[in-house]
């Protein structure tokens, strides 16, 4: 029944000066799909990501979201009011940095009731038990549902920014370089609650990073950049595993080296 | 007229000051205007310069104002140099507010209290119509009319809080606090530091800091618990007689900004308070320390200070008007040297780039 | 019929009350929108009610009774001075009597006489921006407002009741006006909330330091924020006023000596008046 893509990108282009940070870039995430998009830090896919987010504007291309109603919407010309309504319903951002994404002066439980509040949740009550179940599935003590981000450590801080995003159930969820500041044993963890919640809620999810490993354990499918172009793509364990293009045999090499 | 090298510039400073006293004394056809007049009818100059001077006396004070031709932080420079050679004999007792003759009192958060609300002379409710009137000299007006002095004692607002258990208490101690004219100023500072370099700091400065906690930039919420103007007497205690003698009076102003909750779910909420005290009649200026005084307690409170008025060494550096001015003018004195290495530098700078672009 | 020589009826020039009043049409056009106004110098300093007043002044004329109020009374200083400085410059007559007043320009404070259609009530406005302690970047603010995008302000409410067991603020209470914008309604006691919403009268908001001028009309709805299972609780006093025995007012505090003694009394001094005056026309009759 699913038919349609959830977002559809055709022909992005993007110059900053002379240097192309775009070229040509067209891709689809259907529901309930996790789409990563891998490359060396330049090559192109944070630009993608704002793009297809609608935080920047393309010289060319366009990105068209098929919203809950069915309607297919154009994200660079919905306008401002529009794409901050989608912002906080319907898509999530998880950013690199938890203090991008949270507000670090206000409880765990603001944080997380925060979007629900803003979609029209107005039962304190409500909002507290929503709140504690969600710190509770991201494993965050729920005892600590009035303490600041500030008290947190970096891993919990990025849970309790799981947390809030998902909280409105969104369909879409943007997330860049998710464990990308924090201790490699920290980093395995996070990835596997992120991958336990996006299989529970069936999340599309596209994910940027420079983590070969992280790519592997989340996604479905695989985009490679390099200087603004996909240069291969293809189902996650057949690119990995049989890269066609040479930049993907260095990549997936330097990983194996590693 | 040539700006003079500075190195044949003795004659040229020479000649420099005698215009100046020319220009102080204006049109020798008018008047001079005598110490006495700038004390008496430019009172309120006169405190501020006695305030960010540092150094209670009115009558140097007047001539400082008189001297630097109406100029008040120039004024108050004077007054510091000349304060800075004065003895130190000792440290006074805590002035005793509560025991002021006060002259005005007013309270923003009681509409009546005991002692009442006294206005005194205040520009408060006056329209601000120029009064041609003034332009005239005439008469002396009328006296004001008088009340009978009124016996009643005036406790303070912030004790009537106290008494509820609202207020929170200040630490009492009986060390004697820093001075900071005598040991540099280390972060971070106790508050009676930060109190001190409050007081002599720059009215403006402190007014527009204060300003910008009320507009979001640092969290406050604050109330006048009560303004007092008038005057205290000051007490030592000389080591060789052991006990309080009184050495003359001050005239200061006070105020004590009641401020909203601090508290958590384990500390029960109470009021806090901003303090501000300064010599003379200088109540824009008291209010606006109280408020930069309740801002850089913010840290201590466990508030966010992420603001410029709750930041102590931002507040502090730059509250000081002689400093301030020192720094910034010190712009106009010769600096040849640097900017001659800055102009070769730059030379160098432009012909590579050019010859880069040639080839 | 202006009673100061050398100013125009009212201070102002005309060409500035067309232009204040161009503003006051808009904001009455889009209920709880701040409009930026051309706010010019008085000759009573900011934070005195300097929006009040040119809201005020560019809408009053000779058949207008003011009344003037601060805190609810008329007779504090700053009523007494706002009051004189029209009596001055407009020749305006002027009334203590909430019924009898055309235009009522407060401070702080909604009377308890209910008001009527064709009143007009001007509040002064010391900072017009609901959002400003929690995001004191203009342009930002003027975005979320766009935006209808006031999550920070419920988050503001959700911590209060996290941290206090309920909403901790009593004055200058947020409300949403006509289901589209959240506005402050000046610092009012939130127990003067709910007079707001519907009211007959013309509620006009001036703030003269941060050239806003914003609008509630007639009979629009005004909301104050609250949760559904914490809903807004208006405080007042638990007490009668001294003089009137008013339990339904809000009462001014009054301490009566330095060991604890209180007395309760009516804000609203016409009001009290008003009732005092009631019982003793009942005693005598």
């Amino acid at each position: 029944m699913m038919e349609t893509p959830l977002l559809e990108a055709h022909g992005l282009g993007l110059r900053f000066g002379t240097i192309p940070a775009l070229d040509g870039v067209s891709l689809e995430i259907w529901p309930g799909e996790v789409v990563a998009i891998v490359g060396e830090s330049g090559s192109g896919k944070t630009t993608l990501l704002r793009v297809l987010s609608g935080l920047l504007r393309p010289d060319a291309g366009s990105v068209a979201y098929r919203g809950p109603d069915g309607a297919t919407h154009s994200v660079h010309d919905m306008g401002e009011a529009a794409l901050r309504r989608l912002m906080r319903s319907d898509w999530g951002f998880v950013h690199q940095n938890p203090r991008d994404g949270l507000r670090m002066g206000v409880s765990a439980g603001g944080n997380v009731g925060e979007r629900l509040m803003a979609v029209g949740a107005r039962h304190y009550g409500g909002i507290r038990a929503e709140a504690t179940e969600w710190l509770r599935r991201v494993e965050i003590d729920p005892a600590r549902i009035d303490d600041t981000p500030q008290q947190f450590s970096g891993g919990m801080q990025q849970r309790l920014q799981i947390a809030r995003t998902l909280v409105t159930r969104p369909r879409l969820v943007f997330m860049d370089e998710p464990t990308g500041g924090l201790d490699v044993s920290v980093q395995a963890r996070l990835l596997d609650l992120i991958r336990e919640l996006v299989a529970d809620l069936g999340l599309a999810v596209l994910l940027v990073t420079h983590d070969i490993a992280a790519a592997r354990l989340l996604a479905h499918r695989l985009l490679v950049m390099r200087q603004g172009r996909v240069v291969e793509q293809g189902l996650t364990d057949r690119v990995l595993d049989d890269p066609q293009h040479e930049y993907t045999q260095l990549l997936v090499a330097s990983v194996l080296a590693a | 007229m040539a700006y003079v090298a500075v190195k044949g510039g003795e004659r040229a400073i020479e000649h420099a000051h005698a215009w100046l006293a020319e220009e102080r004394r204006g049109d020798p056809a008018l008047p001079e205007l005598t110490v006495a007049q700038v004390e008496q009818q430019m009172s309120l100059a006169v405190d501020r310069v006695m305030a960010e001077g540092a150094c209670f006396d009115r009558g140097l004070a007047a001539l400082a104002v008189k001297q630097a031709r109406g100029d008040l932080i120039e004024a108050a420079f004077l007054l510091r140099a000349y304060r800075t050679t004065l003895p130190r004999f000792g440290a006074s007792m805590p002035l005793d507010t509560g025991a002021m003759r006060v002259r005005r009192r007013i309270s923003a958060t009681y509409k009546d209290l005991p002692g009442g609300q006294v206005l005194g002379p205040t520009f408060d409710y006056t329209h601000r119509l120029l009064d041609f009137a003034l332009a005239a000299e005439g008469e002396p007006p009328p006296p004001a009319p008088e009340s009978p002095a009124e016996a009643a004692a005036m406790p303070r607002v912030t004790g009537i809080l106290a008494q509820e258990g609202l207020m929170a208490a200040e630490p009492h101690s009986e060390a004697e606090p820093g001075d900071l004219t005598r040991e540099p100023l280390a972060f971070p500072a106790d508050r009676p530091l930060r109190l001190q370099a409050l007081a002599r700091g720059d009215e403006g400065f402190l007014l527009g800091l204060g300003y910008s906690t009320q507009r979001g930039y640092g969290n406050a919420h604050p109330f006048v618990g009560e303004i007092r103007l008038g005057e205290v007497a000051v007490e030592i205690v000389p080591p060789e007689l052991g006990f309080a003698i009184e050495i003359g009076d001050l005239t200061v102003t006070e105020c004590q900004m009641v401020n909203q909750f601090a508290g958590s779910r384990t500390e029960p909420p109470q009021f806090t308070r901003g303090y501000g005290l300064v010599f003379g009649h200088g109540e824009r200026k008291a209010m606006a320390m109280s408020l930069v005084d309740r801002a850089l307690r913010a840290a201590e409170l466990g508030e966010d200070a992420e603001a410029p008025a709750q930041s102590q060494e931002f507040v502090l550096y730059h509250c000081d008007n002689v400093e301030a001015t020192g720094f910034v003018e010190h712009l106009k004195l010769p600096h040849y040297v640097d900017f001659q290495s800055e102009l070769e530098k730059l030379r160098q700078l432009r012909a590579t780039a050019m010859q880069e672009a040639a080839e | 019929m202006s009673t100061a020589t050398g100013y125009n009826f009212a201070y102002l020039d005309e060409d500035t009350k067309r232009m204040i009043r161009r503003a006051i049409l808009k904001a009455v056009a889009i209920p709880g929108h701040q409009v930026p106004f051309g706010s010019r110098e008085m000759p009573l300093p900011y934070g005195w009610g300097t929006g009040g007043i040119q809201v005020t002044a560019s809408i009053i004329g000779p058949q207008d009774r003011l009344k003037v109020i601060d805190q609810g009374a008329d007779d504090t200083t700053n009523a007494v001075s706002i009051r004189r400085f029209f009596a001055r410059v407009a020749g305006v007559p002027t009334t203590e009597r909430t019924s009898e007043a055309s235009i009522i320009q407060t401070r702080h404070r909604i009377p308890e006489t209910p008001l009527r259609e064709g009143q007009i009530l001007v509040y002064q406005v010391p900072m017009p921006e609901p959002l400003f302690r929690l995001e004191p970047r203009v342009a930002e603010t003027k975005r979320l407002h766009a935006m209808a995008d006031y999550g920070l302000m419920h988050v503001r409410l959700y911590e209060d009741i996290a941290r206090h067991g309920h909403i901790a603020i009593s004055y200058n209470y947020p409300v949403m006006v006509n289901g589209r914008y959240l506005m402050a309604p000046s610092p009012i006691p939130a127990f003067d909330n709910p007079k707001m919403d519907r009211m007959p009268a013309l509620q006009l908001f001036g703030a003269g330091r941060e050239k806003r001028i914003y609008a509630v009309p007639p009979y629009t709805a005004v909301r104050s924020l609250d949760f559904e299972d914490h809903p807004f609780e208006p405080v007042r006093a638990k007490a009668a006023c001294a003089l009137c025995g008013s339990r339904e007012s809000y009462l001014d505090e009054v301490v009566t000596d330095d060991r604890g003694g209180r007395m309760f009394l009516c804000s609203d001094t016409d009001y009290c008046g008003e009732r005092q005056a009631a019982v003793q026309r009942d005693a005598a009759e």
